[in-house]
């Protein structure tokens, strides 16, 4: 198999240069304009009434737009975008229904801390209250699922209440920020003289990026000190562009090092100090290791339930250093040592500056080498049908591990994360807290918007990929040579997991007998589809569609009842994890 | 146990409801809040009571009303020397041959009163919400006809012992 991790398909969606002579005049061109003073290339939306004058204003002063072909495809490839470039995505959106739309990506853009601004229209200051044609209180809605949100009452206020969401979104631990936009304030003329562009100034808004002295002491100190240290790594680090100061720190004192789902490409996929992902269907290694450490150095993780299994019998024997840029997170979970809020760079940094004592850790590697070689992933080939982990395991060979993965949600998922061992940062997007079935596709088309000369592969279930399939549309209007990897199982095959495990097989509503023609489906698009039915043609099939310079579905026929193992199951500790081995 | 939570907060539309609303999703419980202006012009601080289990609860609280983007400070104030207050209305039946036994009985904790018709007398109680909570009981036999308190407002006071205990992370 060959390797062509790039393209060289150039995306021309950039529109034509601002117009010299065009002057802001009202609301909405005063909003591009901010936009635009942002560094905003790039925007996801779908218009409608309660916007039109800002489309209006775009149309004058051009930005890039991507009509979407729902808003929940807006928002997700907004997510995705800002995943990849590790800065905010923009979206718009209409009142009522468009706004409503994205709620459920707000709420996924909340949980998993990804920065976004959006946009959404709204009926008259007038009429606001009245129950208005296509008004929703989206203020009220968003409110526990946003950073922080606005309304705008005063065309003035723009260009600041613009620059603080920015600012609030992509600062401390990131998240979605939501502008409510009433339409006649976006149709409001104003007056140059009068406009509020004063310098961010949040009183009630200070993260602390810097970690404390004395904390940062401790910390080196116990990592000194102990002959089992371990380091989990999360997304706190990918957000941080800590990378190259994580993989310096464990390198520098050997240290293992372990992820979680949402970290997975924070080090190197086959680094030596690597262990895997920990949790629910973490590596064995990586749970072993959790259990069996004296320290537990987590930077940027918040401590989910997948990943912990029951946190009272979480790392019985280790003393945890926990940094986080949320104090909130610290403590919240699992009772921490050693404190530090800060971001994970600057922590590292911290760490990394001071010479100390390095703990010898040779006897826990190789305890830890020897349990990865005794119970590495594993599934049971079979000789009729093609096991979804073998797909994914030729995907990441054709790519080298160099491509952006994106996937939905459900076994496919977890096998991607097992077997994509991802040798580039921000090249992992996925849907961790939230769980957001129909995530994955559109959220690789932000993912290739942001890096038009990436590979982005999409991983999706056959059941999350009908959520947001109509989004192939934008395939083909742009040419987006993304590829969609189905990894069907005719079934939902999570759901039907855990019936099959915990509700003695009673597959209630989790079988997907009946489905689109997925190869007509793309074709319908305009879009080369590919069926793979056999492993004799599996590798050739992959190898020509993931190596076009176009956009492609592949419809992967795999083993319905296939379980993705190892697993933890809810309430269980992580040494107690179930299908380690391959019977 | 009770804890006293004063959060100053910003004047915008919706911050009450943000902070709220916070409290309700993390399932906290509230006893009561109050809300009002403060002597800075854009500022407001709202005084919560609210029943917590335990220490690491309670320290989530305190962390997540400060995460928010237009609280500016939040105390718990419990262990501190604090003035607390209350005001409540009691609507009392007291007809004309008892009025003189109730006024006599609710003397001790100088109500006043602020509206009276021919059976029923309106006490105005201020005071800590344990002596509320015990004039309605004292009154109580005599039928209350209607009850509104206001919920508890606190102040620090100026002078603190040298030693007030306090949650550690608000050291
Ligand atoms: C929007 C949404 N609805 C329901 C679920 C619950 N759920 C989790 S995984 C799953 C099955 C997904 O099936 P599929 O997309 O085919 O992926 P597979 O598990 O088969 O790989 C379901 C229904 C969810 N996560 N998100």
């Amino acid at each position: 198999m060959t390797a062509n991790t790039s393209t060289n398909v150039k995306i021309d969606a950039l529109p034509s240069t601002e117009d010299e002579n065009f002057k802001p005049k009202n609301g909405s061109d005063l909003l591009i304009k901010a936009l635009k003073d942002q560094n905003v290339d790039t925007v996801f939306g779908y218009p409608g009434g309660a916007v039109l004058n800002v489309y209006d204003a775009m149309y004058k002063n051009p930005i890039r737009h991507i009509l979407t072909r729902h808003e929940q495809g807006a928002i997700h490839a907004a997510e995705g975008y800002a995943r990849v470039l590790n800065k905010p995505g923009v979206v718009i959106a209409t009142s009522g229904p468009g706004a409503t739309n994205l709620v459920t990506g707000i709420t996924d853009a909340m949980i998993d801390s990804i920065p976004l601004v959006i946009f959404t229209g709204q009926v008259a200051t007038s009429v606001i209250g009245s129950d208005a044609f296509q008004e929703a209180d989206i203020i009220g809605i968003t409110t526990p699922i946003t950073k922080h949100n606005y309304q705008v009452h005063d065309v003035r206020d723009i260009p600041r209440i613009v620059k603080e969401a920015f600012h609030i979104a992509n600062t401390g631990r990131k998240g979605p920020v939501l502008i409510d936009f009433p339409k006649n304030i976006s149709a409001e003329i104003f007056d140059e003289t009068e406009l509020n562009d004063a310098p961010i100034y949040l009183p009630g808004y200070q993260p602390n990026t810097k970690p404390n002295y004395l904390q940062i002491q401790k910390a080196i100190q116990a990592i000194s000190e102990s002959k089992k240290p371990l380091v989990l790594a999360g997304a706190g680090v990918l957000f941080a562009d800590a990378r190259k100061e994580l993989t310096e720190f464990v390198e520098k004192y050997k240290l293992p090092v372990i992820n979680t789902l949402l970290g997975l490409g924070s080090i190197h996929g086959n680094h030596e100090l690597f262990f895997g992902m920990a949790g629910m269907h973490g590596a064995v290694v990586a749970n072993d290791a959790i259990q069996n450490a004296d320290l537990l150095i987590n930077i940027g993780a918040r401590f989910d339930d997948r990943l912990t299994g029951d946190t009272k019998r979480f790392a019985p024997n280790a003393t945890i250093i926990h940094i986080d840029i949320d104090p909130a997170e610290i403590g919240k979970i699992i009772p921490t040592d050693i404190p530090i809020v800060a971001d994970a760079k600057e922590a590292l940094q911290a760490i990394l500056s001071k010479e100390i004592p390095a703990p010898d850790t040779t006897v826990w590697l190789d305890y830890l080498y020897q349990k990865q070689n005794d119970f590495p992933y594993w599934y049971e080939e079979d000789e009729q049908e093609i096991l979804p982990q073998q797909i994914i395991q030729m995907v990441h060979a054709i790519t080298n591990g160099d491509a952006i993965v994106s996937t939905d949600v459900g076994q496919h998922q977890m096998w991607a994360a097992q077997y994509y061992k991802l040798n580039n940062d921000h090249g992992w997007i996925t849907s961790g807290g939230l769980g957001t079935m129909g995530f994955g596709f559109p959220a690789a088309i932000g993912a290739q918007f942001a890096k038009p000369d990436k590979k982005v592969v999409a991983i999706v279930g056959d059941a999350g990929f009908q959520m947001t399939n109509q989004e192939l549309a934008v395939l083909k209007e742009f040419n987006l040579p993304v590829k969609v990897v189905i990894i069907n199982n005719a079934a939902l095959g999570m759901v039907r997991q855990w019936q099959e495990l915990f509700y003695e097989g009673r597959y209630s509503q989790s079988l997907m007998p009946v489905q689109p023609d997925f190869v007509k489906l793309a074709d319908a698009f305009g879009i080369k589809g590919y069926r793979i039915t056999s492993l004799d043609e599996a590798g050739a099939i992959l190898e020509e569609a993931l190596n076009s310079d176009e956009p492609a579905v592949i419809d992967a026929r795999v083993k319905q009842l296939e379980n993705v193992y190892p697993m933890v199951a809810s309430g269980k500790a992580l040494h107690e994890m179930v299908g380690v081995k391959k019977p | 146990m009770k804890r006293v939570i004063t959060v100053s907060v910003i004047n915008q539309s919706g911050v009450l409801n943000r902070v709220t609303g916070l409290l309700m999703k993390r399932q906290f419980n509230i006893e009561s809040i109050t809300v009002g202006h403060t002597e800075l012009s854009n500022i407001s601080k709202m005084t919560f009571v609210v029943n917590i289990s335990d220490e690491v609860k309670l320290e989530q609280l305190i962390k997540q009303l400060s995460k928010q983007i237009d609280v500016l400070k939040v105390n718990d104030i419990t262990d501190k020397s604090i003035v607390l207050r209350e005001l409540a209305l009691v609507k009392v039946v007291s007809p004309a041959n008892l009025r003189l036994e109730i006024n006599a009985i609710v003397e001790p904790f100088r109500p006043q009163i602020i509206d009276t018709s021919k059976n029923v007398v309106t006490y105005q109680v201020t005071g800590h919400p344990d002596k509320i909570d015990a004039f309605i009981e004292l009154v109580r036999p005599y039928g209350i006809k209607e009850l509104t308190r206001t919920g508890v407002t606190a102040s620090v006071r100026e002078t603190q012992p040298v030693d007030t205990p306090q949650l550690s992370i608000l050291k």
